[in-house]
């Protein structure tokens, strides 16, 4: 960069932190972040103390939460595992808001804290700023607005029906957050003041909805038609929760405003469950790029880079599946090496490269990869990007487990034959789509006795879990009348069900 | 400009109630661990935090996923000699795929394992035993106070007047008013002796020194000899006194005839006590004596795990116990404690020696006396005789225990004895 000046002296000796050195560090890193042309929003530094950072982990992140004891559960875990050391904290937690709040670990050196605030405040930021799933589905400006009001109000309910009353909805809802989640359809901007001003006009609302559902008086034309009746919905509906806040029969408004409450924090954690690979390989490969720019213009010390580099060699690391350590591909080392990967293929691409990645192969680095961070999510950033040399480096090799066959198949390694297989089956390893099971709401027996049917139909002949049916009582809590849930294979044949009734109060 | 704001002060504490909703809704499954923490801790071991591991299935919340079976095809790092087509044999239950889905066999489950505080460990433990909230508080916080000198103050009542003090004041406050005048006086004297040489005592400036002298003598008389502010009075606070030693005596009986429950039974008891009496003491001792037909005093381990068999006296226990008062807890400086347990029966020809041992030997001595007797059946003898004792002294106290929960009213009468 034209300013980066040689002979400069590091900004400190020390391994201890004071606001002031934060402050400097924090210019700096500001400055070559924008030299690289992140755009983010305005960052807001808080220093929090360990035990306010479990609170944070254990509410996932938020600032501000409603209770619940499963919150309470993460926080004993989490302290658990703190105390015992087998987890350190100091990596970042940052809220996807406007302004971008990052914590600072209080405990952390001064390296750790620099490293946060690359990695935080700059790369996760900007991640969240540009990319499309967030810029689409999430308000930045209003999810601690919305939070706050989620807050206030469960605690109301509370206090006016009973916190067992309000467990007991939450307990359901959270059951099925993530069939809470509209894939296709923008949701409305969140408010606090709107959201307020709404509250009171929907549930009266809804109410009068629910009713016509359930009119019992007959009308005309039904009497003399004898055909099939027609289902409700018509079309089978992948959002359950907002099917049951929209219609289930006997819930209270209050117990609907719940639901909607959980189903909105989940659509706003919906993209971050889908970019998980690229958003922590976006914010580690800057914070990699920042701190070494730092580096290079002299503005710290060999031992801030030393304990640096350490931190983030463990971050990245990539045990292999033979490993005691493997527990799955790390989010942060695949997309740390993909990042790093298309700078390379820009800059020094080989023959392979230009055959494979024939777009990008020359390019200017920084505006491909801006490009591939605004338009991707994991599934289509891995089908596009990962490369040959990238699979080789991991010895990525893919297996097809099925329960027609006594053995595991090795389909594809990463040789030349393998690539293109590796490529999508890791790809579709990351379609959520695919990971969790399809289930929509299929019918309602609105003329009979009201029960609820799911439809799940299978991918890959997948079955459920047995959990599944936990999960239909829950169902059966919020719907307050029968439910069935019925798993049909490719032909359409019902092959398993699970059935519940409502609990008796 | 960005701000770094320091949130270290506030919001501490958030999780709390979260925590609370936690251990709320697993109320159950973490008292049945409790029971089993107390079946193994120590008796002077109880005020503290415990671990409790509760399974984890139950505090899993379900949600719909995929389960074993079908078709899957995975990407693994780290291949060393596979090729493509290679077939691998399917490892046993879970181990395959990515590490996150459970083992069908529901076997091998980590529990769920958490640290409860000293404070939440108390609740659940008094929970099982029916405890009034009142007592609960009485329990965690019993604190006598004494009044201790603290200095004087310049108020209070008269009783309380230091006289040294006041007057110590008064003659410092006389001083220094009569300095000024005292001063004048010396240097008048001396001017007077000099003009006396030069003049007469009939000469004017003569008699206006004279006058001057009469003068400073009387503003000197009249300064008060002692005034409302000199008084002081000895002041004195409210001092939390730590109740020096106690020792308490746990006396059951090991005859065949008390079972593993009994003894749980009469451990509970023993923690309660030894829990109450942490509370007023600093420092106490205890002493356990097992007693068949002989007594002996034995250690906790031998105390509520050996299991002897034949018969009852409890009068050796009694005369044990005596002997040991005498030997090492002169009632003068200990507070004697004893809490027994038995299930009633005792040699017939010896609950009337246990009445004479008690009423002679034991307790002009006691503190408290409680006996607590678990048994199901109709009352023995030795409740009998122990009537007499309790019509005859305040401070004995006996109860039938069937369950657990039975433990509570004998305390309660412990606290109220301490109310008066």
């Amino acid at each position: 960069m034209q300013n980066s000046i040689k002979n400069n002296m590091p900004i400190s000796q020390t391994s201890e932190w004071t606001f002031d050195l934060i402050e400097k560090y924090h210019v700096e890193i500001e400055r070559i972040a924008s030299n690289f042309g992140l755009s983010t929003y305005p960052v807001q530094l808080e220093i929090i103390s360990a035990e306010q950072m479990m609170d944070a982990y254990s509410s996932v992140g938020m600032p501000v939460g409603y209770s619940h004891w499963t919150f309470g559960k993460e926080f004993v875990n989490t302290e658990k595992n703190y105390k015992r050391g087998q987890m350190g904290l100091a990596y970042e937690i940052v809220i996807n808001s406007d302004p971008c709040i990052a914590y600072l670990m209080e405990e952390n050196s001064l390296p750790m804290q620099a490293l946060v605030i690359a990695h935080a405040a700059y790369g996760h930021n900007s991640f969240f700023k540009n990319n499309y799933l967030f810029t689409t589905w999430t308000s930045a400006d209003s999810i601690i607005d919305y939070l706050l009001f989620a807050k206030n109000y469960i605690a109301k309910c509370e206090s006016r029906y009973g916190e067992e009353a309000v467990e007991n909805i939450l307990d359901s809802c959270h059951a099925l957050k993530n069939f809470g989640v509209d894939r296709y359809k923008r949701p409305p901007k969140l408010s606090l003041q709107e959201e307020k001003n709404r509250q009171q006009e929907r549930s009266d609302y809804l109410q009068s909805q629910v009713n016509e559902l359930w009119r019992t008086i007959p009308d005309k034309e039904q009497n003399n038609e004898n055909s099939t009746p027609a289902r409700y919905p018509s079309e089978p509906q992948e959002n359950i929760l907002y099917f049951i806040e929209k219609h289930a029969p006997l819930l209270e408004p209050w117990q609907r405003e719940i639901v909607r409450i959980v189903r909105k924090i989940s659509q706003y954690f919906y993209p971050q469950r889908q970019t998980q690979v690229m958003n922590e390989g976006w914010a580690t490969f800057w914070h990699y790029t920042i701190l070494n720019q730092l580096y290079d213009e002299g503005l710290c010390t060999d031992g801030f880079m030393m304990e640096f580099l350490q931190s983030h060699t463990n971050v990245v690391a990539q045990p292999g599946f033979d490993s005691p350590h493997y527990s799955g591909i790390n989010p942060y080392a695949l997309g740390f090496n993909m990042m790093t990967d298309i700078r390379r293929i820009c800059e020094k691409p080989t023959n392979e490269d230009r055959e494979w990645l024939p777009d990008i192969a020359g390019s200017d680095w920084n505006e491909t990869m801006h490009f591939a961070m605004r338009n991707f999510k994991d599934e289509s950033f891995i089908g596009q990007y990962l490369s040959p040399k990238l699979m080789r480096d991991f010895k990525l090799f893919a297996i097809t487990d099925d329960d027609r066959n006594r053995k595991i198949e090795v389909s594809a390694i990463h040789d030349n034959s393998g690539y293109q297989n590796v490529r999508s089956t890791l790809s579709e390893q990351y379609n959520l789509g695919s990971n969790e099971p399809n289930i929509q709401v299929y019918n309602v027996d609105a003329k009979g006795d009201r029960s609820l049917t799911l439809r799940h139909t299978q991918y890959l002949r997948r079955p459920l879990d047995k959990s599944a049916y936990e999960v239909i009582k829950h169902v059966a809590r919020l719907w307050g009348f029968d439910v069935k849930l019925e798993s049909i294979d490719e032909k359409e044949k019902i092959i398993k069900t699970f059935e519940c009734s409502p609990p008796k109060y | 400009m960005t701000q770094i704001v320091d949130r270290r002060l506030n919001g501490k504490n958030k999780s709390a109630v979260n925590r609370q909703k936690f251990l709320r809704r697993f109320r159950k499954q973490i008292k049945k661990s409790i029971e089993n923490v107390i079946a193994e801790r120590s008796v002077t071991d109880l005020d503290k935090g415990e671990k409790v591991s509760i399974p984890q299935k139950d505090t899993s919340e379900p949600f719909f996923h995929h389960g074993q079976g079908g078709h899957r095809d995975m990407v693994h790092p780290g291949n060393k000699e596979f090729h493509q087509g290679d077939t691998i044999p399917r490892p046993q239950s879970g181990a395959q795929g990515n590490g996150s889905e459970a083992s069908d066999s529901g076997e091998g489950e980590d529990d769920f394992i958490f640290e409860l505080s000293r404070e939440e460990f108390l609740q659940f433990f008094f929970e099982d035993l029916e405890l009034p909230n009142l007592v609960k508080t009485k329990l965690s916080t019993i604190t006598e106070t004494k009044k201790v000198r603290a200095g004087h103050t310049s108020e209070g009542i008269p009783s309380n007047i230091n006289v040294v003090r006041s007057l110590t004041g008064a003659m410092g406050r006389r001083i220094a008013l009569r300095s000024p005048y005292k001063k004048e006086l010396q240097k008048i004297d001396a001017e007077l002796n000099d003009l006396l040489k030069r003049h007469n005592e009939s000469d004017q400036i003569i008699i206006d020194l004279r006058d001057r002298i009469k003068h400073l003598k009387n503003k000197i008389r009249r300064i008060p000899f002692i005034d409302s502010f000199d008084l002081r009075y000895d002041n004195r606070i409210n001092q939390p006194i730590p109740t020096t030693q106690a020792v308490m005596f746990c006396i059951m009986d090991v005859s065949g005839s008390m079972g593993r429950e009994e003894k749980d039974i009469a451990k509970r008891f023993f923690m309660l006590l030894y829990l109450f009496l942490t509370r007023t003491y600093e420092k106490i001792h205890i002493v356990f004596i097992s007693h068949h037909t002989v007594a002996s005093e034995v250690d906790e381990e031998t105390f509520f795990y050996s299991r002897e068999t034949g018969g009852t006296v409890v009068s050796s226990a009694l005369k044990l116990m005596a002997s040991i008062i005498q030997d090492r807890y002169s009632s003068n400086d200990w507070n004697i404690y004893a809490a027994q347990a038995s299930d009633g029966d005792n040699w017939h020809n010896d609950s009337k020696i246990c009445i004479n041992l008690l009423n002679k030997n034991i307790m002009p001595y006691m503190q408290y006396y409680s006996y607590i007797e678990i048994t199901p059946d109709q009352h023995q003898n030795l409740w009998e005789e122990y009537t007499r004792i309790q019509t005859n002294w305040d401070n004995f106290a006996m109860k039938k225990i069937e369950k657990i929960s039975d433990i509570y009213p004998v305390f309660r009468k412990l606290f109220e004895k301490h109310d008066v």
